[in-house]
């Protein structure tokens, strides 16, 4: 899964398959907001806009805005997250993800960066 | 921004690094979470030398620090300590602190982000034959706190702490130098406080934490030290108390002497607690989803706001979302259920009596 990973300037990754976006937030994101406490996740059905906030992680400490990477709609939540939060920091590319989102047509991820150019990205945070 | 004699050992072993109060300080060591229940369980150390030391002394002194604050140090006795706060003419908190009643004289430990604002009220209202000494840029503090925090201080200072009271201190010597220990601290367990030369800042921090290996001592950063105090009710200057707010609104009027005679914002405080105050510091659970930040508006179950979240957190010990925040007087009554305004969403708290932690 890992080599088609892309991730957005503000931390979070996306897998794309076909029409529908897995979004969850980057190792460096989980790791600067410490122990994961609470998930706001969107309902199921809802629309969201490319840049909206639409989640909320939050640590012991921070409250930290979730935005769209994609528009589209909500067609899956991770479940998981509302018993176990901790999940975001243990597993952040994995078991950690956050909700998928189903794009109209085909998903606009040209000004997404991959994993070689997050890592250059983060260089420069 | 400043360090402390610390901040290099904290750097060594990876803390995350925050500017508070103009030093440089440990937020967190292994995580938020990990830190409280080991302070909870076992014992941890905190560098707190970012905090305030002022020395009150001469003949004026006892009536300079009760012009200056609210409790009556007169009260005490040398080797005694009270919890105090400075207020305004209007009654205003301008810091809690801590008064130290020495062979000398007192010692006055006041919030960092306050020192400088602290010095100058103090030196303004200071009385004849009375000098103050900011003793802050050459002493260190060690807090170690936690149910084998006692063992742990015993066994590197080589004392007994048997009959060492709650609020109380002592001078024992630390490698041939006197140190200042008191017994207080600000997480609700046992735990204690130690004042020093900078100098022995490096070798009494790796002293605590290689003999407290055994009890599973761990370095504590200023995240769980808030989750700590928030657990059991205790204020935060900045977030719960402030200029803005009396002693009485904040639930520590049993820290006002109105007896002892003129204090600067008495005339207010009285006045205010005969007609009676209007708003109160409440402690709050969550029943819905959701943890209450500071800011955060309080409303009834109309939806008319009747308050404000002034600290929230996640609770490491009970797993579930803290809060405290002020509301007016007649709906602050424990059991009461309001609302939190989090984000779009109003969710449902109720008033708790007493800490979130017994």
């Amino acid at each position: 899964m890992s080599e088609k990973i892309l991730y957005t300037k503000e931390h979070e990754w996306v897998v794309v398959k076909d029409n529908i976006v897995r979004v969850g937030i980057s190792d460096y994101a989980q790791n600067e907001l410490g122990d994961v406490v609470f998930v706001d996740l969107p309902e199921l059905g809802d629309v969201v806009e490319e840049g909206e906030g639409f989640a909320v992680v939050e640590s012991v400490k921070a409250v930290s805005d979730i935005y769209a990477p994609v528009s589209g709609e909500i067609v899956t939540i991770n479940e998981e997250l509302e018993d176990s939060p901790e999940l975001i920091n243990e597993s952040p590319l994995d078991r950690g993800w956050l909700v998928e989102i189903k794009v109209d047509g085909v998903a606009q991820t040209g000004d997404l960066m991959n994993q070689q150019e997050y890592e250059a990205f983060l260089k420069g945070v | 921004m400043k360090q402390t004699p610390l901040t290099a050992k904290h750097r060594a072993v990876g803390a995350k690094m925050v500017d508070y109060a103009g030093f440089e300080m440990p937020v967190q060591y292994a995580g938020v979470l990990e830190e409280h229940l080991t302070v909870r369980s076992k014992v941890g150390l905190f560098d707190l030398s970012h905090m305030g030391e002022f020395e009150l002394t001469g003949a004026g002194a006892l009536a300079t620090v009760n012009l200056v604050t609210t409790n009556d140090a007169s009260q005490l006795q040398v080797g005694e300590i009270q919890y105090t706060c400075l207020t305004t003419e209007q009654g205003g908190i301008i810091d809690d602190i801590l008064v130290y009643r020495t062979d000398s004289g007192f010692l006055l430990v006041v919030n960092a982000a306050n020192t400088a604002k602290d010095y100058a009220w103090i030196e303004q209202n200071l009385l004849p034959d009375t000098k103050l000494t900011d003793r802050s840029p050459e002493l260190a503090l060690i807090a170690v706190q936690g149910p084998k925090s006692a063992p742990l201080v015993e066994e590197v200072l080589d004392i007994s702490l048997d009959d060492l009271r709650n609020y109380t201190f002592i001078e024992p010597t630390f490698h041939g130098t006197k140190i200042l220990l008191s017994r207080t601290g600000y997480t609700g367990e046992d735990g204690f406080e130690l004042y020093f030369p900078n100098s022995l800042a490096e070798q009494l921090w790796d002293e605590l934490m290689s003999t407290g290996e055994k009890y599973g001592v761990a370095p504590i950063g200023l995240g769980a030290r808030d989750t700590l105090r928030l657990e059991m009710r205790m204020p935060l200057y900045g977030n719960d108390v402030s200029e803005e707010i009396t002693p009485l609104e904040a639930g520590l009027g049993r820290f006002v002497k109105f007896d002892k005679g003129g204090f600067i914002g008495r005339e207010a405080l009285l006045k205010l607690q005969e007609h009676g105050i209007t708003r109160r510091l409440v402690a709050f659970t969550m029943l819905d989803k959701g943890i209450p930040r500071q800011g955060y508006p309080l409303l009834d179950l109309e939806g008319r706001e009747i308050g404000v979240v002034t600290s929230g957190t996640h609770s490491p010990s009970l797993n579930k979302p803290i809060g405290m925040g002020y509301v007016e007087i007649e709906n602050s009554k424990p059991g009461t259920i309001m609302q939190v305004q989090i984000r779009k969403k109003p969710a449902q708290a109720h008033i708790i009596k007493g800490r979130f932690l017994s």
